[in-house]
């Protein structure tokens, strides 16, 4: 099992780099230069020459990203331009506000998608199904920002029950972590579902019935565990998404998480601070894909891990 | 008489109510199974066979499935009139099932282990460590080596027939009165079908228990049965003692399949088979269901539904040509009822 994590974390090393490049490469075409926008326009070109010089930013090319990795893999991810702080220090400041609106949103997510997918196999082209399934397909579809909106304007403007944006209590966190988590409930949802229709109909779960079982101990007894194995993957995929920040909802509301850091670092084309939030990104989409990898062996005794 | 009748089939019919319409997968299908009897049910797929086993064990999936009529008598009392908290009592228990797909009939997460003590703790109320015991008795007595480790083993690590063994095992695990078996060896290999087939001859008598076994393969009836119920599109056909079903088959379709059967011996020619395909359920042909197959089939035979009448004095065929003539053949089967 060591083993298998050790080597999965090597291999894991050139998808980092490869990361790396293609923000690199991308920051590096596309319009806009840091330094103007750091210092602003009415800038003398020789005090612009002299900071250009001093960010390494006349360096060629590989030069620069090759000191980008040898820094990164001594955790240095550089300074940040606009506001000269260490951009690993900028992360982790803002991550655990990211993590705490993750989890939250992710708990709400969990718990009623799986619930929800199971009644709806059960019970399947029931009332209850039809409506449930309609609402998930609903909550997929309709927009993050606009549903962020309708939430503000109801719960927070009409109704006066929450706060609209900020974080200074948990009670600000109510808003946005349903918003972010109905969309995820809704795929969770869709996909127990049709996990469960799928297990539901096997061979064994004959067997299960033929034995004497309840319909109870059936459905949570021999069903449920053949039937997490596909929603695992789901649900660590999208946690690992969550984990990184939402964009748009930490965005609407003013939640200060890696997500609003994202988006502040794009627009004052702030290269390491872009740089350091994708390689980070990276790092945790790799953990948890490795972690729904691990789970799998817990799940289901014919994945063995080599 | 009624005394040794374990278990009684009566008149049952199973109509499965689809998108297309509605299929009658069983009609007034009536035999009995004596005590530590071996009964063998022969037909095609799709003659309604596993739907009559998984009537008596009241786990066909309704929706869509609907049992409309008949009875179910197990040691005299009616298990369609029970409740669903009653069969669970009889299910695995009184009752138990082997099914035909050994590599699909065992939950892939769990151990076989757990799976086997999962129905004796249910039924025989015996604690964990107790159930694992007999468990890996019941592994030890199905021919599983190495019992005390494969009883923490997982389906995945072992073979078909060892699997098959598992199912076995679990069924009998709280010594049925009946084992239903639905085509236990069709999945497995030639040789394996018939240590899997020795097994349950062996164990049945152990167990004391009667057999219903369910196949299309008449050798495992020659093997198994004393008596055979065949059935062809919905229907009991013919029941015979089993030497008499090889020597004198009554009814055309049961020669045919017993034609058909590849031999070893004597002079090689082409197989014989019956020709045409097994009538669509969801619109047999009127008469006998099988006539536009039958090559001995006359005018009648497309006109009227021949019913099941006595023959011989312990025989039942459901034929015009072996019978008798439907205003005789009713007023025989009408002194036979009463």
């Amino acid at each position: 099992m060591a083993g298998y994590i050790v080597r999965r974390l090597i291999m894991a090393l050139p998808v980092l780099v490869g990361v790396s490049l293609i923000t690199f490469i991308l920051l590096n075409v596309v319009p806009g230069d840091p330094v103007l926008e750091m210092m602003g326009k009415h800038v003398d070109p020789l005090t612009l020459e002299k900071v250009r010089e001093q960010l390494g930013l006349n360096d060629p090319l590989y030069v620069q990203f090759g000191r980008f990795l040898f820094n990164a893999l001594r955790g240095d991810l550089g300074k940040s331009f606009k506001t000269g702080q260490p951009v690993t220090q900028m992360i982790m400041d803002t991550f655990p506000t990211t993590v705490k609106l993750a989890l939250s949103s992710a708990f709400v997510a969990i718990v009623l998608g799986i619930t929800v997918g199971i009644i709806s196999a059960v019970k399947q082209y029931s009332f209850f199904d039809h409506a449930a399934m309609i609402t998930a397909l609903a909550g997929i579809s309709a927009p993050i920002f606009w549903v962020a909106v309708v939430a503000q304007l109801v719960f927070g403007l009409q109704l006066k029950w929450l706060p609209i944006s900020g974080y200074s209590s948990p009670k600000h966190m109510i808003l946005p972590a349903v918003v972010l988590g109905i969309r995820f409930a809704a795929s969770i949802a869709r996909y127990t579902r049709s996990a469960f229709l799928e297990v539901i109909r096997q061979d064994f779960i004959r067997t299960a019935r033929a034995k004497g079982l309840a319909e109870r101990a059936v459905i949570f007894g021999h069903a449920l565990k053949n039937a997490m194995i596909p929603v695992v993957t789901i649900i660590g995929m999208q946690i690992s998404g969550l984990l990184t920040g939402s964009l748009l909802t930490e965005t609407i509301f003013a939640i200060p998480g890696l997500g609003r850091l994202s988006i502040w670092a794009l627009s004052n084309r702030d290269f390491p601070l872009v740089q350091g939030i994708v390689l980070f990104t990276a790092v945790v989409f790799v953990i948890g894909n490795l972690i729904v990898d691990i789970s799998y062996a817990f799940l289901d005794p014919r994945v063995r891990l080599q | 008489m009624g005394k040794r009748k374990l278990l009684e089939i009566k008149d049952l019919t199973v109509k499965f109510f689809t998108e297309d319409g509605t299929v009658n997968a069983v009609e007034r299908v009536s035999f009995d199974i004596e005590k530590e009897e071996t009964l063998g049910v022969v037909g095609e797929s799709g003659c309604g066979k596993s739907v009559t086993a998984l009537s008596v064990m009241r786990l066909l999936p309704s929706p869509p499935a609907k049992i409309t009529s008949g009875k179910i008598l197990f040691e005299g009392e009616d298990l369609l009139s029970k409740s669903e908290a009653e069969m669970r009592r009889i299910r695995g228990n009184l009752i138990s099932m082997v099914f035909q797909e050994p590599m699909t009939s065992l939950n892939p997460v769990f151990t076989i282990g757990h799976q086997i003590s999962e129905a004796i703790v249910l039924h025989q109320k015996l604690s964990k460590k107790e159930a694992r015991e007999r468990a890996i008795e019941m592994l030890r007595l199905v021919g599983i080596p190495n019992p005390e480790k494969r009883y923490w083993e997982y389906p995945h690590q072992l073979s078909g027939g060892m699997r098959q063994r598992v199912m076995i095992a679990m069924a009998l695990s709280c010594s049925p009165k009946l084992l239903i078996a639905d085509e236990p060896t069709t999945a497995l290999d030639v040789t394996i079908q018939a240590q899997i087939l020795d097994l349950i001859e062996r164990l049945k008598e152990k167990v004391g228990m009667s057999v219903l076994m369910i196949t299309h393969d008449l050798g495992v009836i020659a093997e198994m049965a004393k008596r055979v119920v065949v059935m062809y599109a919905g229907q009991v056909v013919e029941e015979s003692p089993c030497e008499d079903i090889f020597e004198n088959p009554l009814h055309p379709y049961t020669a045919g399949l017993l034609k058909s059967i590849p031999k070893l011996e004597g002079k090689k020619s082409r197989l014989h088979v019956i020709e045409g395909n097994v009538p669509n359920p969801l619109n047999f042909p009127s008469g006998c269901r099988f006539h536009p197959r039958c090559f001995e089939a006359k005018k009648i035979c497309g006109e009227k539904m021949p019913s099941l009448v006595e023959v011989e004095g312990n025989r039942k065929v459901r034929c015009f040509m072996r019978g008798s003539f439907p205003e005789e053949v009713l007023a025989i089967e009408r002194a036979g009822r009463n």
